[in-house]
């Protein structure tokens, strides 16, 4: 008996985190996307030491230049070098794509499982005060905030948080209100859990699947939100590089020179899709009926 | 045990006038008006009715987990070891649900997290009563799964990965991982088939043996509860009508409603072409009719029946009915 135990237990230990991750590790998708995460990352890290040339050099004789062996993605309309300015911008781009979906994603889950739990009262302030939030264009907001504590990537990502709060909000509270009904609640109450318990170990778990998904997307998005910022003045000042602002710097000289455009939009492109294929293998591996 | 035994003060939870209210959308719906009932402590109580007569709603205010807002539990006692339930706080509630009092839940298939190790389950509501470490209450709950006659080496398997029979068996595991004094059974075979059914009812009999805990029985299957229980109830309208021991209740049954019951129950013995069922339908619980709740539904409704309060009268030793027909005259 003893000894079963122990192999009960030391399977039981693996249960929990080294199975999503063998399962997470067959899922060759998931560990593409990982992969490429990982190096968007260590490339942030490391940008500033490695980037062959300073990001706010400008070279006038040398601007619009077409992708070579100097410049392995050309120059932009300043001569300044896109691979060096990808490389230092992903600090900044990642940084307001995951803090602010880390941000608003946890807030909002928490406000839409306690507004699919208690229903009521509380949940119709909360959810009236989400769809005020969702009735302001997301730049209106961005730049009401922005007047208020002023230009800048900290309160940028402060907007664009507050902009992305209501989707989740509604996510949760309708992914919670289906699990809300079922018998497994009634049980965990009869056996005693406490409310916050019940909404972690029983409800959030099997009400996550839509938001990790949700989730990934979003980094992009606010991404492409923080651009919008920076293009009104409002988000990474210049002459900082960041992501968005590169793809909206270059959109008017998409015709003659696309390697204005193309270069960043494929960054952001690797940057979403690996967070995305990562999500989804995510999203699988804790899904127990999918094993294996 | 010894008669005197069990006739010493052994009752566990003895419930007076329970009343249960819902309100929905401005109508009340009266699902339970002033049950009083008995357990002793390791016996068995069977509650029979039809869907909607109100079994459902009595366990729950008994463990107190009715959902309010709708349901508001009007009056009454429910009084276990001499603790008025319907008055302690939901403090000293906490201590009691899962502890000495734990619910067997209808449907296994829904009773259990389907992202929760089947383990893990069982180990959580033993870790939240004792206090004990994380391998203990591990350790208990293998000791559990053992007991209800699955290998402990399934603990770290999911729901889905049991068959409907097994999880309704790990539903038992939690319910009983704590030793409790009461059980609420709601109808716990109800979703299985009916060679589980024997397997499963067996089984909570052993351990209810074993561990010498009462048990409410929630059933529609008078077999079940011919098998199983010591006392029966039946609930029509949220009353009890009839409320006798299993043999007299059997043999003698006195309410019009439990005769109609047998009536509708196929018979080995005799080869009959059609049972006769009850006619009409359960009362509408928003209005109830004046008198005897069963009136409009009884072959043997007299004037009597259809106004003023209907006496719960002793036909015989510990025999009661609630009909104005039977009885004292």
């Amino acid at each position: 008996m003893s000894v079963q135990k122990e192999t009960v237990k030391r399977s039981k230990k693996e249960s929990m985190t080294i199975i999503t991750l063998r399962r997470l590790k067959k899922n060759k998708t998931a560990i593409a996307g990982l992969i490429i995460l990982l190096m968007v990352l260590i490339m942030a890290l490391i940008a500033p030491y490695v980037a062959p040339y300073d990001e706010t050099q400008t070279d006038l004789f040398n601007n619009f230049a077409s992708p070579s062996l100097e410049h392995p993605f050309g120059t932009d309309e300043l001569g300044r070098d896109i691979l060096s300015r990808l490389m230092v911008g992903s600090r900044d781009s990642l940084r307001i794509g995951l803090i602010s979906v880390a941000f608003s994603s946890v807030i909002g889950i928490a406000l839409g499982s306690v507004c699919g739990y208690f229903g009521g009262k509380i949940d119709s302030v909360v959810m009236r005060l989400m769809d005020i939030f969702q009735a302001l264009p997301p730049l209106i907001m961005a730049i009401a905030v922005c007047a208020v504590l002023g230009a800048g990537i900290d309160n940028c990502i402060i907007s664009i948080t507050i902009s992305g709060i209501p989707g989740y909000v509604r996510m949760a509270r309708a992914s919670v209100l289906n699990i809300r009904k079922m018998e497994y609640l009634e049980a965990a109450t009869a056996i005693n859990c406490t409310v916050p318990q019940i909404i972690i170990k029983h409800i959030l778990p099997n009400a996550l699947a839509p938001l990790i998904v949700q989730i990934t997307m979003g980094v992009a998005t606010n991404i492409l939100s923080a651009s919008n910022l920076s293009f009104i003045g409002l988000g990474v000042q210049p002459p900082n590089p960041e992501w968005g602002a590169m793809l909206s710097a270059g959109r008017n000289y998409i015709r003659n020179y696309p390697h204005m455009v193309m270069f960043p939009g494929i960054t952001i492109m690797l940057c979403v899709l690996s967070l995305n294929m990562l999500g989804d293998g995510l999203r699988d591996a804790l899904d127990p009926k999918l094993k294996d | 045990m010894s008669e005197e035994m069990k006739k010493d003060n052994d009752v566990l939870l003895s419930v007076k006038g329970l009343e249960v209210v819902y309100t929905s959308a401005g109508a009340v719906v009266h699902a339970v008006n002033g049950v009083s009932m008995e357990v002793k402590r390791g016996q068995s109580l069977g509650l029979v009715g039809e869907t909607g007569a109100g079994k459902t709603t009595i366990a729950k205010s008994i463990l107190g987990i009715l959902p309010d807002p709708p349901a508001k539990v009007l009056g009454g006692e429910i009084i276990l070891d001499g603790e008025d339930l319907l008055k302690t706080s939901e403090k000293e509630m906490r201590k009691i649900r899962g502890k000495k009092i734990s619910m067997i839940f209808q449907d296994p298939m829904t009773a259990l997290n389907p992202l929760m190790t089947v383990g893990d389950q069982i180990a959580e509501v033993i870790s939240l009563h004792e206090h004990c470490s994380k391998k203990e209450a591990m350790d208990k709950a293998m000791e559990m799964l053992e007991m209800v006659g699955i290998p402990a080496e399934r603990y770290p398997e999911f729901p889905y990965q049991f068959s409907g029979g097994m999880k309704q068996r790990v539903v038992i595991a939690i319910a009983l991982a704590c030793n409790p004094e009461l059980l609420l059974a709601d109808e716990p075979t109800t979703a299985l088939d009916v060679t589980i059914q024997a397997q499963v009812m067996d089984m909570i009999a052993d351990l209810q043996k074993k561990l010498n805990t009462a048990m409410i029985l929630i059933t529609h299957d008078l077999g079940i509860v011919a098998e199983s229980c010591d006392t029966v109830a039946v609930i029509y309208a949220g009353e009890i009508v009839e409320l006798a021991s299993k043999e007299d209740l059997f043999l003698h049954p006195a309410h019009p409603y439990t005769i109609g019951l047998f009536g509708s129950i196929p018979s080995m013995a005799e080869d009959v072409d059609r049972l006769t069922p009850i006619p009409g339908l359960p009362t509408n619980p928003e209005k109830l009719p004046e008198g005897c709740h069963f009136h409009p539904r009884c072959s043997k409704c007299t004037a009597k029946c259809t106004s003023g309060d209907i006496p719960f009268v002793e036909v015989s030793p510990n025999h009661f009915v609630r009909c104005a027909c039977c009885g004292a005259e």
